[in-house]
């Protein structure tokens, strides 16, 4: 139930209050319309993780890549047996 | 999709894993909180990737499975209640309570409905004024603001034929009392990272500090779940106890103020019942004036016994983390997710359901 989906906004309906404010939300070419109620400060082209209809948090690309980015830097280290851990 | 694919990379997983069987030097045992963990876990098969030192216990965070079967019992008589019109999440549908499930309910005639959000439920009630819509507001931190701006809706556009059931609960209290049973063996937590995203961790600090216990804020795919057990087993190996943050790409430490600012709104903390766990004080939401008028338990007062449970379901133990779904001599014979004894075997969340779908017999010993 706390499933949680990430998506791309693709075009923000502009609703005067914030309370209101709504995105059409591009999830692997299947879109839906999602309150912005709770993340006013989203914009195009962000991505945003949606929560039954409430886009919950603007994902932090960056924070995103680092775990990715340390496994790389690691990874020849770490093929199994190879020695200690770094 | 991107923010899900990368992190089912087999590589990263089993690098992440090395690392954590490099940094293990005895055995911890540690809980995942959320049941969608849990399904992560057994459906990618985790635990065999695991060194043996890591046990993974799983917790009450299904939603679904802790609310009350009176409450249950009390939705499928609103249900039934002519001109109704019941809204639910899907999760909820199946699960039996004393006399039968909402979606038994629904083969019998009552008007039962799937929403994919609380808003749908109020649009439902403005395109159906002459009937009474009512709204199962079930959930965890995660959907309280969802469910919370649903009634904020339904008052300042005057929408009076709308009421919400509300079987709200929360998590902090629940980790307390996992923490505060005999015989706890936890050592370790992975915090559920939706929940986070909206309450923040600033509760969990505490918890941390009070029990000495290493929690560790995580998302939901594999390499999510391994980095945080990596942390998690880094801290017990370290002799540290804080609350750390592997969910960054979602979680700040403050959660989401502004989704924080409707909750206080409409809702206030109060003693929530938890199915097969007993009553938590201050571990659940209700209803505040000016919204109580909201609240389907007034429009639609109980008015029957309280339900019974089944004598051979031991959800209560599994949701506490102190049996695996396998250790139930019910288990996959009497009750399947067609024929189920109690919430964990339907809910997608649930524990016993995992082990059902993806074929873990056996028990961890």
């Amino acid at each position: 139930m706390c499933l949680a989906v990430p998506g791309r906004v693709v075009s923000i309906l502009e609703e005067g209050d914030s309370s209101l404010r709504r995105a059409v939300v591009d999830f692997a070419g299947v879109r839906r319309e999602v309150s912005l109620a709770f993340t006013p400060e989203a914009k195009l082209g962000d991505y945003v993780m949606v929560h039954v209809g409430f886009a919950l948090s603007v994902v932090d690309e960056a924070e995103a890549q680092k775990i990715f980015e340390y496994l790389s830097e690691i990874g020849e280290q770490l093929e199994p047996d190879s020695g200690e851990a770094p | 999709m991107k923010f899900v694919d990368e992190y089912r990379d087999e590589q990263a997983a089993a690098r992440l894993a090395e690392l954590i069987r490099r940094r293990v030097s005895r055995p911890w045992t540690v809980m995942e909180i959320c049941g969608g963990q849990t399904h992560t876990i057994l459906k990618s098969g985790l635990e065999d990737l695991l060194p043996p030192e890591v046990t993974l216990v799983h917790g009450p965070g299904c939603p679904v499975c802790v609310t009350p079967i009176e409450l249950i019992d009390h939705a499928v008589s609103i249900a039934e209640t002519p001109g109704v019109i019941f809204c639910s999440f899907g999760d909820m549908l199946r699960v039996p309570g004393s006399r039968r499930s909402l979606l038994e309910a629904k083969a019998r005639g009552a008007d039962v409905r799937i929403v994919y959000s609380p808003l749908d439920a109020l649009k439902l009630a403005q395109a159906n004024p002459a009937r009474q819509v009512v709204f199962f507001a079930v959930g965890f931190e995660t959907t309280a603001p969802a469910n919370a701006m649903a009634v904020w809706q339904a008052r300042q556009l005057g929408i009076e034929n709308f009421s919400v059931l509300v079987a709200h609960v929360l998590v902090p209290p629940a980790i307390e009392a996992i923490l505060n049973s005999p015989g706890c063996r936890i050592r370790g937590f992975l915090a559920p990272g939706h929940v986070c995203t909206v309450a923040g961790y600033e509760d969990y600090e505490k918890l941390s500090a009070s029990y000495r216990v290493p929690i560790v804020v995580t998302g939901f795919e594999p390499v999510d779940i391994l980095e945080g057990l990596l942390m998690v087993v880094t801290q017990l190996e370290e002799g540290r106890a804080e609350v750390e943050n592997q969910y960054r790409r979602s979680v700040r430490r403050e959660g989401n103020r502004q989704a924080q600012r409707i909750v206080r709104e409409v809702f206030e903390v109060s003693d929530r019942a938890w199915r097969g766990i007993g009553t938590i004080p201050l571990s659940g939401l209700a209803l505040r004036e000016p919204y109580r008028r909201y609240d389907a338990l007034e429009r639609f007062p109980p008015s029957q016994a309280p339900g019974e449970e089944s004598v051979e379901c031991i959800a209560g133990l599994i949701l506490q983390g102190l049996k695996k779904p396998p250790e139930c001599s019910a288990f996959a014979v009497r009750c399947t997710p067609e024929t189920p004894l109690g919430a964990p075997m339907v809910s997608s969340e649930g524990a016993c359901a995992a082990y059902y779908l993806y074929g873990r017999k056996e028990v961890a010993s």
